[in-house]
């Protein structure tokens, strides 16, 4: 056991200051562990979101040491006794109290893309994938929603761009659908027009952060900067892409 | 105070939908499809309930990789999974439409893995006699709930996110409302609705080690059991025999059966693999009775056995526990699972991602390499609130519940992966009950003030009790006094857990909470305590009066099932005077054509005929 000294954001909307509070930490925790032993005794009104504490459930995203973590899966073993652990909310979200912030504009970003659209099944009723097709889509799906993402990404977080661009965590959300094998709607056009591809910069910042190591930039965003590029700037490559795709799986590529 | 509820801010909807899990959401969509107007209100935000958590996958008879898998020998595997206490009625239904629902689910997005000809794979799990479990690696709740979320947020229900429901409404007798609070300002909100849906999970909170969130804290029950409605199977709470047991941090977190469904093995302090020796006498006759033919089933024989590591939960639970007691556990209290020595690295992190991700991060284990530590964790409440098996309704009219909150359905055990497809059956079917019902009433529904003040004064109160009790040792004190209703039970130590609960309910009602109601967790926490000490009453009472052990409900001073208690559920509802009413209430006769299926022979079953 040893003691810790965190350094953690109090307040609401309104204001709001760092508070430190001394605490034992035991064998195994993480900073979630702590957080919640300082809730129960001594801030017992301290907001804070999580729900499973294994990494599943994408509640408990904040900044700990000015870095974006998921407060249940950061071990109390990265950091030293003699460090101070500074924790903080998100801060691209405007905060609610303390270490919870309001996060619904991310939900109105999914609103903006169009469901999935499946094509006719198979004479038996049935649809049939292989794995391999969908092992990229099953990447993308592994999502958490935790936002963290979101949270780093320059275009929210600095240029407040939240009206232009809906970030990487849709991004990855178009592109699970885009290339579902089964679906088929053309989705191209609301992604440079409603969801923004155009604004993302590939920094890779999103990347970086995310802990579920979806490879967000390469695998979703790139791919669907190109299929915008081919079909708004070059007609050719466009329809060669969309014969050849026809040849390969179906209606899309 | 006087009784103006203007200034309460007030939504109207047709039916009300509590809790936004894989059964609310379902429900949900149900009751939009059904054209009604539907509200869901969720504790915390959308998508992450605890369905989201839920690993190893969805059980339905889809036959993919068994073709002689069908709906009666998923029938039948429930039944005897759930010691024949299960409602005859929603075993039924369930084990019927559980795979229309998971192709539906296919049709709005979901991706499950694949067999090699492209259909959803099914793994094995423990109880089912085939590979039957549709999955998603071993995060299937997430993509159930994103599935659901994703195509629900385009049929125009009205989501009310990180809003708690207090209390339910009546006007005589009928549902009329639902009064919450919003969790970020405190302030309170009335829904006027002529239905609700209750579908709010579980209570494992009551317990110390278990898989569950601060979410389960039976609220849903108890809103239920205080409007009237009644109780089932309390006494049935399930451990989950494979929780994380180190570090303590973590204990109680959990790991999936699909670890043994992909092979897995439990060994004891001794490198030996104890199940061999714990095949109940029912069992013997569909389980391995050596490694060897284990192996051949791991190698896809037809022809072997299943592994006894893939026995039901109680079974294998109370194994361990008895290796533990006998000096042979790990050093932590558990077992060793191994999956390391029984499939390559490249196969492990493709069809165990999370659990490598889990023991790496939060262990310091590489389950590829080496060996994991594991014990039981509470999971999940058989008991629950009862309902009818093809409405949903409860004995509130306008009430209806599905999914975890409800009883029945498992009967004394459940068996994996029935869970994910219970809230898709019965949230299906409850937003059909619910639609049917709203359609046939006839009188506008009046909201009574009173009801609400009471409410409202009650929910305050601790804010203003300055010196009361902190609302986070009351928990752990409460969940100290569940260590006398744990895994294994005697008269004595239940009746001392409900003497303690009784001196805990004034203290309760005694809390105080620091700071204003603005998202204050202390205050959120205080007020799940009375549904708390609520549901942890109801399941030592239940569990003092069935004198016999059935599943997972263990008495040492009872061994064995009685014959006299098969055919018994226990039944409560909330006296007049506040008191709990509990009785043994004889079960139905099973319809011949379902006697049949439980009873029948495996080969009679698997051409999927007469019967
Ligand atoms: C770690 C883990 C793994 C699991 N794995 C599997 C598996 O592989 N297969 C399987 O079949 N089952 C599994 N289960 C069990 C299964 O996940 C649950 O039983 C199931 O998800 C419960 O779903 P539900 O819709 O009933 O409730 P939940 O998904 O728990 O949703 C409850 C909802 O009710 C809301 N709520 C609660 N109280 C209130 C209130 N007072 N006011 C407003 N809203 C409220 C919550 O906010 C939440 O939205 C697992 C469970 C756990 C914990
Ligand atoms: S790569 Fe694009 S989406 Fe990701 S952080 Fe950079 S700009 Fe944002
Ligand atoms: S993509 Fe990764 S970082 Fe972004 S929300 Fe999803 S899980 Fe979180
Ligand atoms: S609590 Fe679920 S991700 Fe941290």
């Amino acid at each position: 056991m040893s003691e810790y000294t965190f350094r953690i954001w109090r307040g609401d909307s309104a204001s709001g200051e760092f508070v430190d509070y001394q605490t034992e930490v035991d064998d195994g925790m993480v900073v979630l562990d702590v957080l919640h032993r300082i809730q129960a005794e001594q801030a017992g009104d301290m907001a804070l979101r999580w729900n499973c504490k294994a990494g599943k459930c994408g509640s408990c995203g904040m900044e700990v040491n000015g870095k974006p973590k998921l407060a249940c899966m950061t071990r109390m073993n990265t950091y030293l006794e003699e460090d101070v652990i500074t924790v903080q909310p998100l801060k691209t979200f405007p905060v609610i109290k303390d270490l919870v912030c309001d996060v619904s504009w991310n939900y109105d970003q999914n609103l903006k893309i169009r469901p999935f659209k499946p094509g006719p099944a198979d004479s038996d009723g049935r649809y049939r994938m292989s794995q391999k097709d969908v092992d990229r889509v099953q990447e993308f799906r592994k999502c958490i929603e935790c936002y963290l993402c979101q949270d780093v990404c320059h275009v929210l977080r600095d240029h407040k761009r939240t009206d232009v661009f809906v970030g990487p965590r849709f991004m990855i959300r178009a592109a699970s659908l885009d290339m579902h094998p089964l679906d088929v709607e053309d989705r191209i056009p609301d992604i440079r027009d409603e969801l923004g591809s155009g604004y993302c910069n590939i920094t890779r910042c999103c990347t970086d952060v995310c802990p579920e190591n979806i490879s967000i930039t390469d695998n979703a965003i790139i791919p669907l900067k190109e299929r915008v590029a081919d079909r708004y700037y070059d007609p050719i490559i466009w329809l060669n892409n969309k014969v050849s795709g026809l040849f390969q799986n179906g209606s899309k590529t | 105070m006087n009784a103006d509820i203007s200034e309460i801010q007030t939504f109207d909807h047709d039916v009300v939908v509590i809790g936004a899990g894989g059964a609310g959401l379902r429900a949900a969509i149900e009751c939009s499809a059904q054209g009604l107007n539907t509200g869901m209100i969720c504790k915390s935000l959308l998508g992450k309930a605890h369905t989201v958590m839920a690993e190893g996958g969805v059980a339905a008879s889809l036959g993919h990789t068994d073709q002689r898998d069908n709906w009666k020998v998923h029938f039948r595997d429930t039944i005897r999974g759930g010691k024949f206490l299960n409602q005859w009625r929603m075993a039924e239904l369930h084990a019927q439409h559980a795979a229309d629902r998971v192709r539906e689910l296919e049709e709005w997005g979901a991706v499950f893995d694949r067999t090699p000809d492209g259909y959803i794979n099914q793994r094995p799990f423990g109880g089912h006699r085939y590979p039957r479990l549709a999955h998603t690696g071993d995060r299937t709740g997430l993509e159930i709930i994103r599935t659901l979320q994703d195509y629900g947020i385009h049929q125009g229900i009205h989501v009310h996110q990180e809003c708690t429901g207090l209390k339910l409404l009546k006007d005589s007798g009928r549902i009329s409302g639902v009064l919450g609070y919003w969790r970020d300002t405190g302030r309170f909100v009335l829904f006027r609705t002529k239905a609700v849906i209750m579908s709010t999970g579980g209570a494992g909170k009551i317990w110390r080690v278990t898989s569950n969130s601060w979410e389960y804290t039976g609220d849903g029950i108890e809103m239920a059991y205080s409007a009237g409605a009644e109780l089932i199977d309390m006494e049935f709470a399930q451990f989950h025999p494979t929780g994380m047991i180190w570090p303590i941090s973590v204990r109680g977190i959990l790991v999936t059966e699909g670890v043994r469904g992909e092979g897995g093995v439990l060994l004891n302090s001794e490198n030996e693999r104890f199940m061999f020796n714990y095949t109940p006498d029912r069992f013997k006759e569909e389980t391995a009775d050596s490694p060897e033919e284990a192996q051949r089933w791991l190698d896809g024989d037809a022809s072997a056995r299943r592994p006894p590591e893939l026995l039901t939960r109680d079974v294998v639970a109370k194994s361990i526990m008895k290796e533990v007691e006998a000096g042979r556990g790990s050093p932590h209290g558990g077992a060793y699972l191994d999956i390391a020595s029984r499939r390559d690295g490249e196969y492990i992190k493709r069809k165990l991602p999370s659990m490598y991700h889990q023991f790496k991060e939060l262990a310091e284990v590489d389950i590829t390499k080496e060996r994991m530590e594991v014990g039981p964790t509470l999971h999940y409440m058989m008991g629950g609130i009862a309902v009818d098996g093809d409405t949903q309704m409860t004995a509130v009219p306008g009430l209806f519940a599905c999914g975890e909150c409800t009883g029945g359905m498992h009967g004394a055990n459940r068996l994996g992966g029935n869970s994910l497809s219970d809230l898709l059956v019965f949230g299906w079917l409850a937003g059909k009950g619910a639609k049917d019902y709203v359609g046939q009433l006839s009188r506008p529904l009046q909201i009574v003030p009173e009801h609400i003040e009471e409410a409202r004064r009650e929910a305050v109160a601790p804010l203003n009790i300055e010196g009361g009790e902190n609302p986070y040792l009351l928990h752990e004190e409460l969940q100290n006094i569940m260590n006398d209703v744990n895994i294994v039970r005697t008269a004595d130590g239940l009746k001392r857990a409900i003497e303690s609960l009784q001196k805990l309910k004034p203290r309760v009602a005694n809390i105080y909470a620091a700071g204003s109601s603005q998202y204050n967790p202390g205050w959120n926490q205080a007020l799940s305590m009375r549904p708390m000490v609520m549901v942890a009453e109801a399941v030592a009472r239940a569990a003092l009066i069935r004198e016999e052990s059935r599943g997972a409900h263990t008495r040492l001073d009872f061994e064995g099932e009685r014959e006299e208690w098969g055919n018994i559920n226990v039944m409560m509802c909330q006296n007049a005077d506040g008191s709990m009413d509990i009785r043994k209430v004889q079960r139905d006769v099973p319809p011949d054509h379902l006697a049949e299926i439980a009873y029948a022979n495996l080969e009679d079953l698997e051409g999927g005929l007469h019967v």
